[in-house]
């Protein structure tokens, strides 16, 4: 607990870089998916390594502006997005894969998919991610003050509130794309960080039943190093899943094991860093202690 | 002690047992079973996503408003051939929802109210306004989109996708999830043609007819229109015929002047199908009215021998030929320069009736077959190597027990699958990273029984104490986790879509069954080798 200074400056910078994200979201100036744009996107497989610039200059000659170029250079992928909401689908995907199949009729080219979303669509599912995350939220808050005290759930949420917000702070430094797969990641993040707050909160709760004559800070310190050694196996064991996901998973799955692999180790530290601390310096009187 | 331990055991194995029937569908293995198996045993099992098998989603709104304004249009020719009936002269004219009657006379007042009791009205200068009442227009739009899932479904029956997806989304929304389709534009155009078949006789005896010009390059409709829109006599309209080159391209539209009044429409038809004229090796549609239909359709072409009757679909004429005789039989033939294909589609629309309301289309995912594949593959990999590590890792850090818990790890990889297949899950891509995870966490409630029971030796404790105490101790823990995250589990489930409600259901279903795993397997395996073997120190 003697180092809970030197966390709180980073977790300080943590959550200052997190906001602002949030605000570059709001504003729509992230990466942001087309889920919550709305837009055209097209995934195409190339045979033959391409130059994006080729692709760029294929497509503005046509008269297609305002669009954006992601390389996966080791599948030979490119997924070419449009952010502009059309009343009408379907023009845009057209016509980029008209453009692209004339400009590179020596390849043979493989639509992987093509997403289009309209405007109502992505806002809906904006509003839909938004309530997704208020309502885990208070859930959890609800629990965790159940079943511990009040101010667990605090120190409960603000750790959770608080890995979520690394996460979204490295994608946003990354210029990660943010989309429907990302946001579902960082729930799933949520709810394994509450898992570690939880095993923590739970030792210190028995701590506090039995070692009624030491000092609070005390108690929650020899909680934590009791813990310590199943935190940091079962992180362990999680991230080597994720790991194998992010390395091996494919493309499709890599920003969404990425958010995970992050989460993962945000979370353990938060737990320990972050949550116990909350709890401690939200003061009041000695927790679990017998009347 | 033996008792429980028993039946504990049965209780696994049948819970295996019953897993691997549900998730043999899935299996290569299906196939080689008995006929008998095949029969009585489940056959489906696990669905995979659209991300995996590729393939279309789609989800449309139905424009209820048009299908009340088309009602409004049925209600104003209606009071048109009452006045007419009743020699009244009056204006009829239609704007969106309301119908303008001017002017004001207590005698066309009456007679509306008389055959339309449910219309209001409202005085507007010299005219009557008529609007259909909400509550008759909210039905019509519920009928509208009852009417529209149903012909959507009609049309993709005929065109034969294998376990489509068609369903009713909020208030006014379809989803269609067409799996494995080869054709994903045509699937669209069929879905969303709203097919509206009409036939009007031509007026080519109007003195405007012969100032129209014969041909009008495409987009210039509207200036046409402009131009003669006051020239043209009260219940004609002008719409075009497309003519199109089929080397060049090249297409030019042909103005035609018609009666508004439609004489026959779509809906009186009893068949459609695809023939190929002998002559030019063209295909056409031959169409064939129901008993009503033919009826009238021998009588029109009866009385205008000698005029053209246009055939419309979708307010575009399609051909207009002179009436040569009297037809009776109910037989009429669409040509149009079709192909094959075109001629195939029309004819299923056709027949499976035309769309109450335009669609419009809100969002369109279409995933090639490939990349599912791809997706697949590279999630095996990663879920094999995942797991291949953390059973490793097991090993070297909790020795025997280690294998305990990957065994019950693999015990809940079992069930997992089973459960899936019992309830045809859908498996998309994220669904696989939730197994991925779930196999991490399994690992998990094992990881803090095991560090209970350890610390519970270190305090003195026998084996056997140490095995019983560290569990009950760390059981309230191991739920309280769980719970957190059925918690999330279940607010993405409500939240999410498709691919996200995938990987929500696996995450719940993981998280419940190793709930169940962790109160009735790793314990039970310690309970039968503490039972049967003098253990002195448990190799944890």
């Amino acid at each position: 607990m003697g180092k809970r200074y030197y966390a709180f400056i980073l977790s300080g910078i943590i959550f200052a870089v997190g906001f602002l994200a949030i605000i570059q979201i709001a504003r729509g100036a992230a990466n942001l998916g087309i889920d919550f744009t709305g837009g055209t996107a097209v995934q195409i497989r190339f045979e033959k390594p391409v130059i994006l610039s080729e692709i760029r200059t294929a497509l503005e000659e046509k008269g297609l502006s305002d669009f954006e170029l992601q390389d996966m250079p080791v599948e030979r992928k490119v997924l070419i997005k449009i952010k502009r909401k059309e009343e009408k689908l379907g023009g845009f995907s057209e016509k980029i894969v008209s453009v692209l199949d004339q400009k590179f009729s020596d390849q043979h080219l493989v639509i992987d998919s093509t997403t289009e979303i309209g405007p109502k669509v992505g806002a809906r599912l904006r509003k839909d991610a938004l309530w997704a995350i208020m309502a885990a939220t208070a859930g959890l808050l609800i629990y965790i003050a159940w079943r511990f005290q009040f101010r667990f759930g605090i120190g409960a949420t603000i750790a959770t509130l608080h890995d979520v917000l690394a996460v979204l702070a490295v994608f946003y430094i990354l210029d990660r794309e943010i989309n429907l797969i990302v946001i579902s990641a960082l729930l799933a993040i949520a709810g394994y960080s509450l898992t570690d707050s939880v095993v923590v909160f739970d030792r210190i709760r028995e701590n506090f039943k039995t070692r009624f004559r030491e000092p609070v800070v005390t108690v929650v310190n020899k909680s934590i190093n009791e813990v310590l050694s199943r935190t940091i196996i079962t992180t362990t064991t999680t991230l080597l899943a994720a790991l194998a996901l992010y390395f091996l998973g494919g493309e499709v799955i890599h920003d969404f094991a990425l958010a995970i692999v992050i989460g993962i180790i945000v979370g353990t530290y938060s737990s320990i860093f972050v949550a116990s601390p909350i709890v401690l310096l939200w003061g009041g009187e000695r927790p679990f202690a017998k009347k | 002690m033996k008792k429980k331990v028993f039946w504990r055991v049965i209780l696994i194995c049948v819970t295996i047992a019953v897993a691997v029937i549900f998730f043999l569908p899935n299996t290569p293995l299906f196939r080689h079973m008995p006929e008998w198996w095949k029969e009585t045993m489940p056959r489906k099992g696990i669905v995979l996503g659209l991300d995996l098998q590729g393939g279309l989603h789609l989800e449309f709104e139905v424009e209820g408003d048009k299908a009340v304004e088309i009602t409004s249009e049925r209600y104003a020719m209606e009071f048109r051939e009452l006045f007419t009936e009743k020699n009244i002269d009056a204006s009829v004219r239609v704007h969106e929802r309301t119908i303008e009657v001017s002017p004001i006379r207590p005698e066309i007042q009456n007679v509306i109210k008389k055959d339309f009791p449910t219309l209001t009205a409202v005085e507007k200068g010299n005219a009557l306004l008529y609007k259909i009442p909400d509550r008759e227009a909210s039905q019509i739009k519920e009928n509208a989109i009852e009417q529209a899932l149903e012909t959507i479904r009609n049309r993709i029956d005929q065109f034969g996708v294998a376990e489509p997806t068609i369903h009713r989304q909020g208030e006014n929304e379809i989803v269609v999830q067409l799996p494995g389709v080869k054709e994903p534009k045509r699937a669209i155009e069929l879905i969303g043609k709203t097919a509206q078949l009409e036939f009007k006789l031509v007026d080519d005896e109007a003195p405007v007819a012969a100032e129209l010009p014969a041909t009008v390059l495409p987009g210039e409709e509207e200036t046409v229109l402009q131009q003669f829109a006051e020239k043209i006599p009260e219940g004609d309209e002008i719409l075009f015929e497309k003519k199109e080159n089929k080397e060049t391209g090249a297409v030019i539209k042909l103005p035609i002047l018609l009666k508004k009044q439609a004489v026959l429409t779509g809906d009186l038809l009893s068949d459609a199908r695809v023939n190929i004229d002998t002559r030019y090796s063209e295909p056409y549609v031959s169409i064939t009215f129901n008993s009503a239909g033919a009826k009238i359709f021998e009588d029109i072409t009866g009385k205008n021998v000698k005029k053209r009757l246009a055939i419309i679909l979708d307010n575009t004429v399609y051909s207009a030929p002179v009436i040569q005789e009297k037809i009776s039989g109910g037989n009429a033939q669409i040509t149009g320069n079709f192909t094959l294909e075109e001629a195939k589609d029309l004819s299923i629309v056709l027949r499976a009736g035309a769309l109450p309301a335009p669609l419009k289309m809100l969002q369109n995912v279409t995933v090639g077959p490939s990349l599912g594949r791809d997706s697949i593959e590279a999630g095996k990999l990663a879920g094999i190597v995942g797991t291949i590590a953390v059973v490793i890792f097991m090993l070297l850090y909790y020795r025997f027990s280690g294998l305990i818990a990957d065994g019950a790890m693999v015990f809940n990889v079992i069930l997992l699958l089973g459960a899936m297949a019992s309830l045809n899950a859908t498996l998309t891509l994220p669904g696989i990273a939730g197994i991925i995870l779930a196999i991490g966490m399994a690992v998990d409630s094992n990881v803090l029984m095991f560090e209970r029971i350890r610390e519970e030796l270190r305090a003195g404790k026998t084996p056997g104490a140490a095995v019983d105490s560290g569990y009950k101790k760390a059981f309230w823990t191991i739920f309280d986790s769980h719970v957190t995250t059925l918690i999330t589990a279940a607010v993405l489930f409500q939240f999410g879509t498709g691919p996200i409600k995938g990987f929500a259901v696996t995450l719940s279903l993981g998280v419940s069954i190793n709930l169940f795993t962790a109160l009735i397997g790793t314990k039970t395996a310690f309970d039968i080798i503490l039972s049967r073997m003098k253990v002195k120190a448990l190799s944890i």
